[in-house]
C-alpha cells in the first residue's frame, strides 16, 4: 500500500470514528454553520464536537503548517482529505474569513510571530475575523478609501494609530471578534499611503449596525470607528504598504469565488421548471436557451478548473468566470420567477419556505456587484488579457 | 478527462496552426477560387496537401490506412479551417463521409477511403430536403429494384456535391417519412444514371447543390450497413457533423475576434486608439467571455463524442448551439466595430460574417439544437 493510500485509510478510519452523524447531513441553515468565535453559540454538542475533534488534529486548516495550528497536509494528501469528507457528507468543522482571507494574507506577509499567534487562533476557531475594506465613498475605486489612522507616539502606554472613519458591507462586523481594516496612514500617497491594520472590534469607538437589503436580513454591516485605539504591532506587512496585501487577497478571493459553487449554481433549470408544468412555448423557448448557456458554462466552469491545476489558466481569467458565472445565475433566477408565477411573489409563506424564490432572485442582483463590479470585471479582462490601449 | 489538449493534440494544433495560416490563409484560398469562379468550391491542390500532412483519413481506422483519431484531432483541423475560412471538404469528406463509410462493409470503405485517404476523392452528404435541417423526416424514396435499388426524390443545401466523387445519402426504404425506422444511407457514385445537380453560390461562396435523383438505379453494394437499419448510423454522421461544425465555428469567431481587437488597437478617431473607448473595451471582454465558453462546450462535447458517453447526444447540440451564438456575435461586432472598412470586400471581416451564417445552417442552426436540447432534458 502506498503512502498515500495509508494515508486516505487513516483519514477515512478517523472520519468514522470522530465525524458525529449529524455533521454528515447537508447545511440547512445559518444555525448549522460553524463560525466559531468568542462569541458563538453551538446549535448542538456535536457541532461543538466536530469543530474540537478537527481543531485537535490540525484539520481545520489542513494545508497549513503544523507550527500554525494546520496539520500540515501536502496538496495530494488535502485533496484526499476532502474527498473523504466528501465521500461521506461531512461538512466543514469551521467556516471563517480568518482561515479564507486574513489567513494566505498572513501566511505571504506576516511575521513569524503574528503567524503563530493569530493563524493559531484562526485554527482553534478561537477568534472570528470581519472584513474591513469598503466605504460609502469607495466601493469599485477602493484606493480612495478615507477611514484615517493618525499616528501617535505614546512612550508610556505604546506606539499607536487612532482610526476614524467608517466601513461599509463588513459582513458579520456584529458577530466578529476582531477585525481586519484598511485604513489610510498617509494622506498624501494615494497607492503607498494605506495599512491593513488587525484591531478587537470590542475596542472602545467600534460601533456596528446591520444593512437590511432588498433581499431581506443579511450578514452586512455598516462599521464606525471613532477614535479607536489601534497598537503599532497590529499591522500586516508594512506601514503605508497594506494595498499589496489587499490586492493580494483580492486576487485570491475571485479564484475562490470562481472556484467555488459548482453543482446547483451552474445547472439548467428547463426540466426543473417543467415538473411543475409548462405550457408556455416562449418561456419553454427562453428556458432552452438558457440551458444551452448553463450546460456550456459548466464546461467552462470544468475547463476552468482542471487548467488552474496544471496552471494553463490566464492569471485573469478568473475575472471572466466571476462575470460570465454571476450574469448567468441573474438570468437564472429571472427565468425560475417567471416560472414561478404568483406564487414566486409570495415573501413569508411555507410554500416557498419563507419567500425563498422572491429573496433569492433579489439576493442574485448584488452577484454583479460584490467582489467586484462585472463593469470592473471587463475593464480587467480588457487591459489584462485582451491588452487594449488605455485600458 | 481534463478538459484541454493531450501533448499529442496539442503538437498537432502547432503543426496545423501553421501550416494552416501559410497554405490554407483567405488571398489564397477563399478569395481566389471565388473570384475565379471555381465551380467546385475548394482548391484541390491544398486537399492534395491534407493527404500529405495525413490530415484527410484522420478518423479512418487504422486498419483501413487512417490515423485513427477522434474529434478532437478532427476539431483541432476544423478550427483552423475556421480560423483561415478555408473552402475545404474536410468536414464533409474527412469528418462525416468517413463516420458514414465505418459503417459499411470491407468492400465498401476499400472502394471509397484509399481515394479519401489520398486526397484525390472528395465525398459529400445528402440529408436535408427543404430549408431547414429536419432529419427527423426523410422522404426521399429508394425502392428495391432487382437486387439494388432505385432512388427518387431530392436533396438540399448538399455543400460541395456537385463537385463530390460520393454522396452519402440519407434515403427512406421503408415506413413513412418521419418514421425513426426505416432508414438507409447510400454511397451514391457521382457518375450514377439520373443524378442532376443545381450547383448554386451561398453568401460565403461556398458551392452547394440541390441533387435530384430521378430513378437512379444502384447495386445493392451501394448501401451502406443494413437497409432499414440507418438511422443510427445516421445519427453518428449528424453528431460528428454538428460537433465538426461547432469546431469551425469557433475557429472563425475566434479569426473575427483577433481581426476586431487588432482593429481597435490600431484605428484612431477624436485624437486616440478606439480601443480606448470603454464601451468597445467592454463589448470586447463579454465576447471573449462567449467565445471561451464555446471552446469550452466544444472540448466537451468532442470528447464525450469520443469517449461514447451518454452525455454526447446532448452536450453536442448544446456545442453547436453555442459556438453558432458565440461566433454570431464575435462577426456582428466585428463587422459594426470596423466602422465603414467593415463593410468592404477589401477587409476580411465580412467574410467572416458571411461564413458564420452558412454554419450556423449547417446540421441545425441554434433553434433546431437549443430545442433537442430542451427535449433531451425531458421538456
Amino acid at each position: 500500500m502506498s503512502d498515500l493510500e495509508g494515508f486516505r485509510q487513516d483519514i477515512r478510519a478517523w472520519l468514522a470514528a470522530n465525524c458525529p452523524p449529524e455533521m454528515r447531513e447537508p447545511v440547512r441553515d445559518e444555525a448549522d454553520v460553524c463560525w466559531g468565535g468568542r462569541n458563538f453559540s453551538f446549535k448542538n454538542a456535536a457541532q461543538k464536537a466536530w469543530l474540537e475533534a478537527c481543531v485537535a488534529k490540525g484539520y481545520t486548516v489542513p494545508d497549513w503548517p503544523v507550527a500554525y495550528g494546520g496539520a500540515g497536509m501536502t496538496p495530494a494528501q488535502a485533496k484526499i482529505w476532502r474527498e473523504e469528507c466528501a465521500r461521506i457528507g461531512a461538512r466543514p468543522p469551521l467556516s471563517s474569513f480568518g482561515i479564507w482571507m486574513l489567513g494566505p494574507a498572513l501566511l505571504k506577509f506576516g511575521t513569524e510571530e503574528q503567524k503563530v499567534h493569530y493563524l493559531g487562533q484562526i485554527a482553534r476557531g478561537e477568534i472570528r475575523w470581519c472584513q474591513g475594506y469598503s466605504e460609502p465613498g469607495s466601493g469599485s475605486d477602493l484606493v480612495s478609501l478615507q477611514t484615517y489612522g493618525e499616528t501617535v507616539s505614546d512612550p508610556v502606554s505604546g506606539d499607536h494609530w487612532v482610526v476614524n472613519g467608517q466601513k461599509i458591507w463588513t459582513s458579520y462586523a456584529d458577530k466578529a471578534d476582531w477585525i481586519f481594516c484598511l485604513v489610510r496612514t498617509d494622506k498624501t500617497n494615494k497607492y503607498q499611503g494605506i495599512s491593513f491594520l488587525l484591531f478587537d472590534m470590542t475596542t472602545p469607538g467600534v460601533t456596528t449596525r446591520p444593512i437590511k437589503l432588498i433581499s431581506g436580513n443579511s450578514p452586512f454591516c455598516e462599521t464606525f470607528f471613532d477614535n479607536v485605539k489601534v497598537p503599532r504591532h497590529q499591522i500586516v506587512g508594512e506601514v503605508n504598504r497594506g494595498w499589496d496585501v489587499a490586492k493580494y487577497l483580492l486576487g485570491h478571493e475571485r479564484e475562490m469565488i470562481s472556484g467555488a459553487g459548482g453543482g446547483d449554481r451552474l445547472s439548467a433549470i428547463g426540466a426543473v421548471v417543467a415538473r411543475n408544468g409548462l405550457d408556455d412555448p416562449l418561456l419553454r423557448a427562453d428556458l432552452a436557451m438558457f440551458d444551452v448557456d448553463a450546460l456550456a458554462f459548466a464546461a467552462m466552469s470544468e475547463k476552468f478548473l482542471d487548467e488552474a491545476k496544471v496552471g494553463r489558466a490566464h492569471p485573469a481569467q478568473p475575472n471572466m468566470m466571476k462575470y460570465a458565472g454571476t450574469e448567468l445565475n441573474k438570468r437564472r433566477h429571472e427565468l425560475l420567477m417567471a416560472a414561478g408565477g404568483a406564487t414566486a411573489l409570495e415573501w413569508e409563506s411555507e410554500r416557498t419556505s419563507g419567500g425563498t424564490p422572491a429573496r433569492s432572485w433579489l439576493r442574485t442582483k448584488a452577484n454583479s456587484i460584490e467582489g467586484g463590479t462585472s463593469e470592473v470585471m471587463l475593464n480587467v479582462i480588457a487591459k489584462r488579457i485582451l491588452d487594449l490601449p488605455g485600458a | 478527462m481534463p478538459l484541454y489538449h493531450t501533448d499529442d493534440q496539442a503538437m498537432l494544433a502547432d503543426t496545423v496552426t501553421g501550416f494552416m495560416a501559410d497554405e490554407g490563409a483567405i488571398k489564397q484560398q477563399l478569395r481566389h477560387f471565388r473570384d475565379a469562379n471555381c465551380q467546385d468550391g475548394f482548391g484541390h491542390a491544398l486537399w492534395k496537401q491534407f493527404a500529405e500532412m495525413g490530415l484527410t483519413g484522420m478518423l479512418a481506422a487504422e486498419s483501413d490506412g487512417g490515423l485513427g483519431m477522434g474529434h478532437v484531432e478532427a476539431g483541432i483541423v476544423l478550427r483552423e479551417i475556421g480560423r483561415n475560412l478555408t473552402p475545404s471538404p474536410f468536414l464533409t469528406t474527412s469528418v462525416m463521409g468517413v463516420t458514414a463509410l465505418s459503417g459499411g462493409s470491407d468492400d465498401l470503405r476499400g472502394r471509397w477511403l484509399p481515394g479519401v485517404i489520398a486526397g484525390e476523392s472528395v465525398l459529400a452528404v445528402a440529408i436535408d430536403e427543404g430549408p431547414r435541417h429536419r432529419p427527423e423526416s426523410i422522404a426521399l424514396r429508394a425502392e428495391r429494384a432487382g437486387n439494388g435499388f432505385r432512388l427518387q426524390g431530392r436533396k438540399t443545401f448538399v455543400v460541395q456535391g456537385a463537385s463530390a466523387d460520393a454522396i452519402v445519402v440519407a434515403a427512406r426504404t421503408s415506413g413513412g417519412d418521419s418514421d425513426r425506422d426505416g432508414v438507409t444511407l447510400f454511397a451514391v457514385p457521382r457518375d450514377a444514371d439520373g443524378i442532376a445537380h443545381e450547383n448554386v453560390r451561398l453568401v460565403d461562396s461556398a458551392m452547394a447543390s440541390t441533387v435530384t435523383f430521378d430513378n437512379v438505379v444502384l447495386d445493392g453494394d451501394c448501401v451502406i450497413g443494413d437497409v432499414d437499419g440507418g438511422r443510427a448510423l445516421l445519427d453518428k454522421v449528424l453528431a460528428a457533423g454538428r460537433v465538426g461544425a461547432a469546431a469551425e465555428l469557433t475557429g472563425v469567431g475566434q479569426g473575427a475576434f483577433a481581426l476586431t481587437t487588432g482593429y481597435l488597437k490600431t484605428r484612431k478617431q477624436f485624437g486616440k486608439l478606439i480601443g480606448e473607448f470603454q464601451a468597445l473595451q467592454h463589448r470586447a471582454a463579454q465576447l471573449y467571455a462567449e467565445l471561451e465558453i464555446a471552446d469550452a462546450a466544444v472540448i466537451k462535447a468532442q470528447q464525450l463524442l469520443d469517449g461514447g458517453s451518454e452525455k454526447a447526444e446532448l452536450m453536442t447540440s448544446v456545442a453547436k448551439a453555442k459556438a453558432a451564438m458565440a461566433c454570431n456575435l464575435a462577426v456582428r461586432e466585428g463587422v459594426q466595430m470596423h466602422g465603414g472598412v467593415g463593410m468592404t470586400d477589401e477587409y476580411d471581416i465580412g467574410l467572416y460574417m458571411k461564413r458564420d451564417r452558412s454554419l450556423a445552417e449547417f446540421m441545425g442552426d441554434r433553434y433546431y439544437h437549443a430545442e433537442r436540447v430542451a427535449r433531451l432534458s425531458g421538456y
